[in-house]
């Protein structure tokens, strides 16, 4: 993409100006289309929660260095439960669904089916996510995003009106990710009004991998009608919807604790085994974290590839067929959770716990061999933030996934289980370093098509946002887990500072992460323009369906 | 013998040096990539060889821990094998109820922790003084939760959960609660 160097003038009115209309007249709002508007509204949010959940995530770094006067046991671990969730659905699902309502028209060549559908999914997100992390802040609720039965409904600890809240926008936000899944799938199969009738059937089939699996058998193979990044998406979707349907009802049963109780009768917890729950709820929530995020990440490296190259990824059909692998993979492998639960049969353990996770190290080398390889055919390629971006986020995913597969080993995770090994190397790298370059890299290769051509205002603040993510990143996760290794346990607190040394170097590392993040907005910020960035929530003047203004 | 603190650091070795490895090939690939190349195929050999690879390491990671790692079979084979010395604990209300204020194990012999919670999922882990982890089990109300253990250094430990269970949990340490002895 193009960008511009840091301007030179030191001026207050220069900057001031330009930190209102925007770099070089910045974002003009008026010329923007409905679906680039929704789509952008997405990004901000998501890059607003992504602060959020990263000043949290400084706030426990700190804490963990030395404890905060001002922040009471009660409240730290209320920040503990809001921080991953504001991070994944406030941020990634908003990103990730933000660019995806954008790139699946824009691959499919027609328009998305439902802006309403899209908007309101926008709304639910952006507003549920505000709500459970508004009544863990004020009301403490912190039964963390693992939610172990029965401590929901421990209401001598937690307040259930203030978990009732907290379960309301839970349930908000998985209503407007089923709405994205919806819009996703109508947006593959319908026929937009007035054109040729489109083959909806054998389009899903072909987006859900059916196409690819019946050529196995056939002599004459069948086209794929729906391009990789777009099966990729509507797997990865199916991961959603059943994660959302699974969080939803163990969000329902709580609830019906929750009111009991607000009328004045406790229901027996004991109705529930918290074993069986803990295997359900595992098999819902792992498909964000085992399935989902690892086949959108798949399916956005292809697509950077592709627009970064210009070219046609490496051995197609075998990345087609990595993503079904992942997806029925995603279904089968919760159990490497449970790992440490002794109750769990030992054939769960060794089936799904070990042995289909390790799948996971093979569908996600593919899908980095496979990337890596489309780019090394197309050199020489100038190193563009979409591309430093997407290495990153390469390299993100090859270290964490395998350090994940290592604790997913029942003989290692006796003695890793619950430490900040996982947490660190594992879980922050991987969402980081791996899923949070790789989203910052389609921001950048979608920035041109979203604002109609924006100039970045700095190189340099991208490359400071570069590395402070990159360092920060990778550091942070690898001083999480040397305290991991000396027996450093996550969801706790350590009062006498005992695994000091390494909390301040995970901390200065955190504060880089911080620091380019900071950089990158105000990046953003003075490249649009204030003006241009609120013109993005007003109504477009543009009367059209089309993804981008006609001229 | 190996113990907990052998095994990992055998992690951390094997951890650092792929993590070197990694690094190096993505710092050497994008200076590759943006240079003009001789070779502009990729072998599909290259390919499935990388492949082979992934499925050997995936798997033979299971399979080299199992036969190495003692506590790995011991725990798969707990319920067909007789314990010396049995320890029933109870945690309720946030608390570890011991069956005495000092659990004495001897060296070197099979030791059954059975942990019971009354209400809550918690954790139950052994630490030693620096606070490295010997071992740890998840504490699930109405299941059994049992663990057996060989220990082979003579040395106190304390007991810690290593489970969140709400903010009280993180106080949920009981100091020299396990000790060994004879250990030569």
């Amino acid at each position: 993409m193009t960008t511009n160097t840091a301007p030179t003038s030191s001026s207050k009115t220069g900057f001031f100006k330009t930190l209102i209309d925007g770099n070089e007249g910045g974002l003009k709002a008026d010329g923007l289309t409905p679906a680039q508007k929704l789509s952008l509204r997405f990004v901000v949010i998501g890059l607003i929660y992504f602060g959020f959940a990263a000043i949290e995530g400084m706030l426990m770094r700190i804490y963990q260095i030395e404890i905060i006067s001002f922040i009471g046991v009660e409240q730290y671990f209320g920040i503990l439960t809001a921080h991953p969730l504001v991070g994944i659905f406030g941020s990634s699902y908003m990103i990730v669904f933000g660019a995806f309502l954008f790139v699946v028209p824009f691959l499919m060549k027609k328009p998305l089916w439902s802006l309403k559908v899209g908007q309101a999914s926008f709304l639910l997100i952006a507003i549920g996510t505000f709500t459970f992390w508004a009544s863990g802040f004020i009301s403490h609720y912190a039964a963390l995003y693992t939610l172990y039965w029965p401590l929901p409904a421990d209401f001598d600890q937690f307040s259930a009106l203030g978990g009732s809240f907290f379960i309301l926008g839970i349930a908000l936000v998985m209503v407007g990710s089923l709405l994205f899944v919806l819009n996703v799938f109508k947006s593959i199969m319908y026929t937009p009004e007035g054109w040729e009738k489109q083959p909806g059937g054998a389009l899903l089939s072909s987006a859900l991998g059916f196409t690819g699996l019946a050529n196995l058998f056939r002599k004459e193979k069948k086209e794929h009608l729906v391009p990789l990044p777009v099966a990729a998406i509507a797997r990865g979707s199916v991961d959603v919807a059943l994660n959302a349907l699974i969080i939803t009802f163990s969000g329902v049963l709580i609830l019906v604790y929750m009111v009991w109780h607000l009328f004045g009768v406790n229901l027996a917890d004991t109705a529930i085994d918290a074993l069986l729950y803990k295997n359900w709820y595992w098999w819902g929530l792992d498909l964000v974290a085992d399935g989902l995020v690892l086949i959108f990440v798949a399916g956005t490296w292809y697509l950077l590839a592709m627009l970064i190259t210009g070219k046609k990824l490496f051995m197609q059909n075998i990345a087609r067929a990595a993503l079904a692998v992942e997806l029925i993979v995603s279904w089968t492998v919760w159990s490497h959770h449970l790992l440490s639960d002794q109750s769990q049969p030992a054939i769960l353990k060794i089936v799904s716990g070990e042995l289909v996770t390790a799948f996971e190290l093979i569908t996600q080398g593919i899908a980095i061999f496979v990337t890596l390889a489309t780019l090394w055919l197309a050199r020489p390629l100038k190193m563009t933030n979409e591309l430093k971006f997407l290495l990153g986020g390469l390299l993100g995913f090859g270290l964490a996934v395998p350090a994940g597969i290592m604790q997913a080993d029942m003989g290692l995770n006796r003695i890793l289980h619950n430490t900040q090994w996982i947490i660190g190397p594992h879980v922050h790298v991987a969402i980081i370093v791996g899923l949070g370059m790789t989203l910052y890299a389609a921001i950048y290769a979608l920035w041109p098509l979203l604002t109609n051509g924006v100039k970045l205002y700095s190189r340099w603040m991208s490359t400071v946002h570069f590395w402070g993510t990159l360092v920060g990143g990778i550091g942070m996760g690898a001083f999480m887990g040397m305290a991991g290794l000396q027996g450093m346990l996550r969801r706790t607190i350590y009062m006498e500072g005992e695994f000091a040394p390494y909390m301040w170097l995970a901390g200065i590392s955190g504060a880089l992460i911080l620091i380019g993040f900071v950089f990158f907005m105000i990046n953003i910020i003075m490249s649009v323009g204030l003006k241009g960035l609120l013109g993005i929530f007003t109504k477009s003047k543009l009367d059209t369906k089309d993804l981008v203004p006609a001229d | 013998m190996i113990n907990s603190h052998d095994v990992l650091w055998g992690q951390t070795l094997l951890y650092t040096a792929y993590v070197v490895v990694m690094i190096s090939v993505i710092i050497w690939f994008a200076y590759s990539v943006t240079k003009e190349g001789k070779n502009s195929t990729v072998s599909k050999t290259f390919f499935w060889g990388f492949v082979a690879v992934l499925v050997v390491v995936g798997f033979s990671l299971h399979l080299v821990t199992y036969n190495t790692i003692p506590w790995v079979k011991q725990d798969m084979h707990r319920g067909d094998t007789v314990a010396a010395q049995q320890f029933d604990i109870v945690v309720e209300d946030h608390e570890f109820i011991l069956p005495a204020d000092e659990m004495i194990v001897q060296c070197n012999e099979l030791i059954l922790f059975d942990v019971t919670s009354n209400d809550l999922t918690y954790g139950f882990g052994l630490f030693r003084d620096n606070n490295s982890m010997v071992m740890q089990m998840q504490v699930v109300p109405g299941h059994r939760n049992d663990i057996l253990w060989k220990f082979e250094e003579n040395e106190s430990l304390a007991i810690r959960s290593t489970e969140y269970s709400g903010p009280a949990g993180y106080q949920m340490i009981v100091p020299d609660a396990v000790t060994v002895v004879g250990c030569s």
